[in-house]
């Protein structure tokens, strides 16, 4: 087990979005995060990276275990941390004026490497894992905006990638995508979780079916069920989750 | 029904050509000032003009060199004021104000609401602010002084349209940045800043084209030089003052040179306000 949350909770302001959650991730695995909007999963994943507390009037409680320490605890410093667990997000958001080369390796950059070779070759590593090398290495020095949606969306995960985390958060990675390029994403975790773990989030039940190897059910900010994906939708054990697939509500 | 129909239409037609009107009238005095500068200054403007110093009164002919170098120092001096300083609370203002970072709430709204109070203040004050802080205690005009003065004219203007931009960046590009794993300081330069240069440089070109132009607060800062002078701590010409001088002198050749003079200005001015269209267009290739 590479993570998991303890009693999480998190607050904005007074208002109380997780009610105590606690989830365990294998390693290599993708564990889905499910449930109608307002449930809280983005804010939980939010925190597994420590990004939640970035917003203005933001706190939480319980504990997160990375590897086994938790990564609240006073020594840890959350711009280290955030190397260890990638995250990429709803809509693709490559850097403004930035080539598709430098979008990958300015993680590496900024955090220090500066040998072109080594740039060089993380960065092609990255592109390749990502799937999208074939489609960019002809232009690599042009804006990353340039690309289609798909495209960035997988340049944003190669850039997540090139810093090498040990775990990736997804939030509705695809959900701003057309069917193909979502295809192609779906297609592309089952060979990513080869070298990450992954946590995603998603409000499409077939994709969480699809993908997933453990599907966590959240509804109200409440952990309402979690376990094996094929069980979950065969044979859900909460009235709530059933209702929930089956379609009568969120 | 149809009646109706046709009723619209007409008042249609007549609000559209009466808001065409009034538009055309406001672009009138535009038109104007230029085709008039235009015309008086642009038999002046030789080679001469713009390599030879004024000449001593009597004697035709004669440039404006000294002003034209000046007004080149005085927009140097007040850039390293004002870019800085505008920056930096465009910035803060941003980025840490209206992010809602703890503790600059009031503060931060204070300095926001200062920074329009600045660009509201008439340009004469801060000119007989500088003669008070500068001029005054060194007793004499310098350089330096006409620079702090135009400098401090820039902030407002750099500073607001620094945060602007910087808050059109979207909040989901700062937090790919702090997911990365960068610290926030980073994020901030290294992406959210250098990713929006190109029009922040636009909002700087526009800072200069404003205070290039300024008179007032030069004439007793910078105060004006007949001769060539590249000393900072000395007075400086400049071609407003210059131009100024000109006007209201009671020499037909020393006129001839002010409308040369405003024609430079004038074309200077708006060049730096095409630049910034030149700026903005894309173009197709990353890195700017």
């Amino acid at each position: 087990m590479i993570l998991k949350s303890e009693n999480l909770e998190a607050w904005f302001g007074e208002a109380k979005a997780l009610k105590g959650v606690g989830l365990e991730f294998e390693s290599n695995t993708v564990t889905a995060i499910i449930g109608p909007s307002g449930c809280g999963k983005s804010t939980y994943i939010r925190c597994l990276n420590r990004l939640h507390e970035e917003t203005p009037g933001a706190r939480i409680g319980g504990r997160v275990l990375l590897q086994g320490r938790d990564i609240y605890g006073p020594e840890v410093d959350p711009v280290l941390l955030r190397r260890q667990i990638g995250m990429v997000f709803q809509k693709p958001n490559p850097f403004p004026s930035m080539s598709v080369y430098d979008n990958v390796a300015v993680g590496l950059k900024l955090g220090g490497i500066r040998k072109k070779r080594e740039l060089d070759s993380r960065v092609e590593w990255s592109l390749r894992v990502a799937a999208l090398w074939d489609e960019v290495k002809d232009k690599l020095d042009r804006p990353g905006t340039s690309l289609s949606g798909g495209q960035q969306q997988r340049l944003c995960i190669a850039r997540a990638l090139a810093v090498k985390p040990v775990v990736l958060l997804m939030d509705e990675p695809t959900s701003a995508l057309d069917p193909i390029s979502t295809a192609r994403i779906e297609e592309l975790l089952t060979e990513l979780k080869k070298t990450v773990t992954i946590v995603i989030v998603t409000h499409n039940m077939q994709q969480s079916a699809r993908i997933s190897d453990k599907t966590a059910f959240l509804l109200m900010g409440e952990l309402v069920e979690f376990g094996e994906t094929s069980a979950l939708f065969t044979t859900p054990k909460d009235k709530r989750t059933e209702s929930y697939i089956t379609g009568r509500f969120g | 029904m149809i009646a109706e129909q046709r009723g619209r239409t007409i008042k249609n037609v007549l609000m559209c050509s009466a808001l065409a009107f009034a538009a055309l009238i406001a672009i009138i005095p535009l038109v104007s000032v230029f085709g008039y500068v235009f015309l008086r200054g642009f038999s002046s403007i030789s080679v001469e003009f713009f390599t030879s110093m004024p000449r001593p009164v009597g004697e035709t002919g004669g440039g404006m060199a000294n002003a034209l170098a000046g007004t080149g120092i005085l927009i140097g001096l007040a850039g390293l004021v004002g870019i800085p300083w505008g920056l930096a609370a465009g910035i803060y203002l941003s980025e840490y104000v209206a992010a809602g970072e703890k503790g600059a709430g009031l503060g931060g709204a204070a300095i926001r609401f200062g920074i329009d109070m600045l660009a509201s203040i008439p340009s004469i004050i801060v000119g007989l602010f500088v003669y008070v802080v500068v001029v005054m205690p060194f007793k004499h005009f310098s350089a330096w002084a006409g620079g702090l003065a135009l400098g401090i004219l820039m902030i407002p203007t750099v500073a607001r349209t620094t945060e602007e931009l910087l808050k059109m960046v979207p909040v989901h590009v700062r937090e790919a940045g702090l997911a990365l794993g960068l610290p926030r300081w980073k994020v901030i330069v290294y992406i959210v800043v250098k990713g929006s240069l190109r029009p922040i440089s636009t909002g700087i070109v526009l800072a200069i084209a404003r205070v290039s132009g300024e008179t007032a607060p030069l004439l007793f800062t910078a105060f004006g030089n007949q001769y060539w002078s590249h000393d900072l701590s000395a007075p400086i010409a400049s071609l407003p003052v210059q131009i100024y001088t000109y006007a209201v002198s009671p020499f037909d050749d020393w006129h001839r040179q002010a409308w040369a003079g405003a024609l430079v200005l004038i074309l200077f001015v708006s060049s730096l306000n095409l630049l910034t269209r030149v700026i903005l267009k894309p173009s197709g290739r990353a890195g700017a």
